[in-house]
């Protein structure tokens, strides 16, 4: 049977990582993230699995460690919340080029600059459309429950080995902090790697192997460049997650992703109580993003409402998805402030079923 | 023809198998060809090249991995004692070392290089300071001279606003972490083999985990010191060497 | 049933962990529960507060503006949320160090002296027990035995054998509480 507990989505995603038998954690604290370090130096992963857990002098140096270790084959993750991101966006570039898997996890917080503590949405860009240089791409999952970040750490590793790309989780400062029930899975064993790619010892008689984004021909750079693209048309064709909710009959959607899921949820059942035929419709990758469903939908609904913790951020991706065949609004709360659904119900009237 | 000249009987050198057979791209003259070959030979020597790997750095030597014949990471711009780390923490049985330039190691991975150090990681450090940006063309370095030109210190290095010289060795060595700090040249036969000595011992104290090792390399440049080889190594003698002293720095208590 | 819960007090009166214990029980009971902290500045300046959701069904927001329930222990936390507490909803204070009574007519109001009775307990670590056995007591949303079971999780092995105390504290609560206003 596995294992039910009550934990803090933070603290849960640390277990998931040693459970999920990661080799390696780097990180630097920041709130509201730092459980996820303070919870793995607790519970001693090294007595437990082997797994190395170390803080960082820096964001810089800490996702610089992993780019290390996922070199070397290893499975290694960084956590850090949105200003802590950006330090890590050179890096996260260099392991995108570089084609290394790892997991990075981005607990959001409102911005821009230092901001605030409070949680936040709005670092959706930053991780679906490259925070970093170059053309690359992350596989993002935003789990909207303590249950998903969990479960996401170890699809996130699954899906960073199947195609050598570093996976985001994007939690936020609510689904980090809040305790809920949570089932745990299984130890599973870690592996020693043994990839051609990976630096782990030459082989005798073999060429020696290096880790690298730098190709100085720009022949070769392109050739880098339409393989990484290669590789994310698989994953876009492999890779859509979504839950849709009362989709089948629904005369308006309501789309949102995390954390923000779980309020409009609320706000569709309270349409539905009031005999208004809406449905939900919450992209679990933002990238790749559920683009086809919603132009499926976008056939069937007169308007689609796009709800965030930020200032108009997925919006963009769905008007994208549905080209013009329905109408599609934003409605969103930031700097840390949290919808309720009563004004997400009020916006669906007001922008999308009066408007 | 030429290989019935070499016979094992006459042979007196050879290039050591930890170091490919590609052409180097450094300029003539340069100390990186000489510090990677002294390296390699260490590598080679110990019997550890399949258990060795290195991580380059940004800067002249960014192309290392072409040359050493060793698993090898590339990293970002003053990064290497991070992922050095990572590497080191997730292998602690390999051997690891970082390859990096004063502007790598003394500017922009000031933070890197100071807390790998700190923690002790169990690497070699081998820092190159030639006192400039080569691979960019000749910038001022952290290292620069007070005085020396550079194409951002057109009119030499005026410390007053551009701040003197780092000596990053010496500030190094105050470090808990750092178990063997030394500086050395390879610009003359008695330098290399003083070098390669360094180098080697570095190399066994990492076997003993003992803490990080670092062998500062003082360096010519004679492209962007706009010097003929000769020259620069006389001027690296008369101004380098004053600046930054050669020899050990901090050696382990029980030697 | 949905008991939307708001904890608020001073650190160290155990705030967090009474929310804990709370979802905890709910756990044991088969509840759908969800504990949020107020984290950041406040939490180090001497005030926390958490949001504790008990329900039957899937739970949207663990954060939220209205409660149905506000327990404050100190005069600031009666200030910011006596007005949170949905019209028809319960307020439970703490007296000792309150500067004045609740406004609200609209709300039941009951009122518990944790605080003098952890003294007369010999233990004010169980201050925090004394509370939530008044609140269960005014709201029964919790069998006492799945509470224990609570306990049981929430406290390291080690600290078991004061689980007859919590029991005690949770009944002293429960014998305590008055009722200042209680609506029809």
């Amino acid at each position: 049977m596995k294992e039910l507990r009550l934990m803090k989505g933070n603290e849960a995603l640390a277990e998931a990582a040693i459970r999920a038998g990661a080799d390696a954690y780097f990180g630097y604290p920041i709130t509201p993230q730092s459980e996820v370090i303070e919870y793995l130096m607790a519970n001693k992963p090294e007595e437990r699995t082997g797994m190395v857990v170390l803080q960082a002098e820096s964001e810089v140096a800490a996702i610089n460690m992993v780019y290390g270790a996922a070199g070397c084959g290893k499975k290694a993750l960084t956590s850090s919340s949105s200003p802590g991101m950006s330090l890590k966006q050179e890096g996260i570039s260099y392991i995108a080029g570089a084609e290394l898997p790892c997991v990075l996890v981005n607990v959001v917080r409102g911005g821009p600059g230092l901001g605030t503590i409070q949680p936040s949405q709005s670092d959706y860009f930053q991780s679906v459309k490259g925070g970093g240089h170059g053309d690359y791409k992350l596989i993002v999952l935003a789990p909207s429950s303590v249950q998903e970040s969990v479960d996401y750490v170890k699809l996130a590793f699954e899906l960073a080995f199947k195609y050598r790309t570093p996976v985001m989780i994007q939690s936020d400062g609510i689904i980090g902090q809040m305790m809920e029930k949570v089932e745990l899975f299984e130890q599973m064993p870690r592996v020693e790697p043994d990839y051609e790619w990976a630096t782990i010892g030459r082989k005798e008689g073999k060429p020696s192997t290096f880790v690298t984004s730098l190709q100085l021909q720009a022949e070769e750079q392109e050739k880098v460049n339409l393989r990484l693209q290669a590789k994310y048309r698989e994953i876009e064709k492999n890779e859509v997650l979504f839950e849709s909710h009362y989709c089948e009959d629904a005369d308006y959607l309501l789309t949102a992703f995390g954390s923000c899921a779980r309020i409009t949820r609320k706000a569709m059942e309270m349409a539905r109580a009031k005999g208004i035929k809406v449905g939900l419709l919450r992209p679990q990758t933002l990238y790749p993003f559920p683009t086809e469903e919603f132009n499926r939908l976008a056939g069937q609904v007169k308007g689609i409402l796009c709800v965030e913790m930020n200032a108009g951020q997925m919006v963009e991706d769905v008007r994208l998805s549905v080209n013009g065949k329905t109408k599609v609004e934003h409605f969103g709360r930031f700097g840390g402030m949290i919808p309720n659904p009563d004004e997400i119900l009020n916006a669906l009237e007001q922008k999308i079923i009066g408007g | 023809m030429s290989e019935n000249l070499i016979k094992p009987e006459n042979l007196v050198y050879k290039k050591t198998d930890v170091m490919t057979d590609r052409i180097l791209h450094y300029c003539p003259g340069c100390a990186h060809g000489t510090a990677h070959r002294l390296l390699a030979e260490v590598i080679d020597e110990m019997g550890i090249q399949n258990e060795t790997i290195g991580v380059a750095p940004v800067g002249c030597s960014v192309l290392a991995y072409y040359y050493f014949n060793v698993d090898m990471q590339e990293a970002a711009h003053g990064r290497a004692p991070a992922v050095a780390t990572g590497i080191k923490r997730v292998f602690p049985e390999k051997f690891v070392f970082t390859y990096q330039g004063d502007g790598d190691l003394a500017a922009i991975g000031t933070a890197e290089t100071i807390h790998a150090i700190n923690r002790g990681e169990n690497i070699l450090v081998v820092f190159i300071n030639n006192g400039i940006y080569g691979m960019t063309g000749g910038q001022m370095a952290p290292t620069t001279l007070q005085g020396m030109k550079s194409s951002t210190s057109p009119f030499g290095r005026d410390v007053k606003t551009m701040g003197s010289p780092l000596k990053i060795t010496e500030l190094i060595a105050q470090l808990p972490g750092a178990y063997f700090v030394t500086r050395q040249a390879v610009h003359k036969p008695a330098n290399v083999r003083k070098a390669k000595k360094a180098i080697k011992k570095a190399m066994e104290y990492q076997k003993l985990n003992k803490g990080t090792c670092f062998v500062e390399i003082v360096a010519n440049c004679p492209s962007n010191w706009k010097m003929t080889p000769v020259q620069s190594n006389q001027w690296m003698e008369e101004n380098m060497f004053p600046f930054y002293p050669l020899g050990d720095i901090k050696v382990p208590e029980e030697n | 049933m949905t008991e939307e819960i708001i904890i608020a007090g001073f650190g160290g009166q155990g705030v967090l962990s009474m929310g804990q214990i709370l979802c905890y029980s709910g756990v044991m009971q088969n509840k759908e529960v969800s504990w949020m902290p107020s984290y950041g500045p406040e939490m180090r300046g001497g005030t926390a507060n958490c949001t504790a959701i008990i329900s039957d069904e899937q739970i949207s927001s663990p954060v939220l503006n209205t409660f149905d329930t506000a327990i404050v222990l100190n005069q600031p936390s009666m200030d910011k949320f006596e007005d949170a507490v949905k019209p028809g909803g319960l307020l439970i204070y703490e007296r000792n160090g309150m500067t004045r009574k609740p406004r609200r007519t609209d709300i039941n109001i009951c009122a518990i002296d944790a605080y003098d009775a952890s003294v007369k307990m010999n233990n004010t670590k169980v201050f925090n027990m004394i509370v939530i056995g008044g609140f269960l007591k005014i709201r029964p949303i919790i069998d006492m035995e799945n509470v224990i079971k609570g306990l049981q999780k929430v406290l390291p092995e080690r600290y078991h054998h004061l689980i007859p105390l919590n029991e005690e504290a949770i009944n002293k609560g429960m014998e305590i509480i008055t009722v200042e206003h209680k609506l029809n």
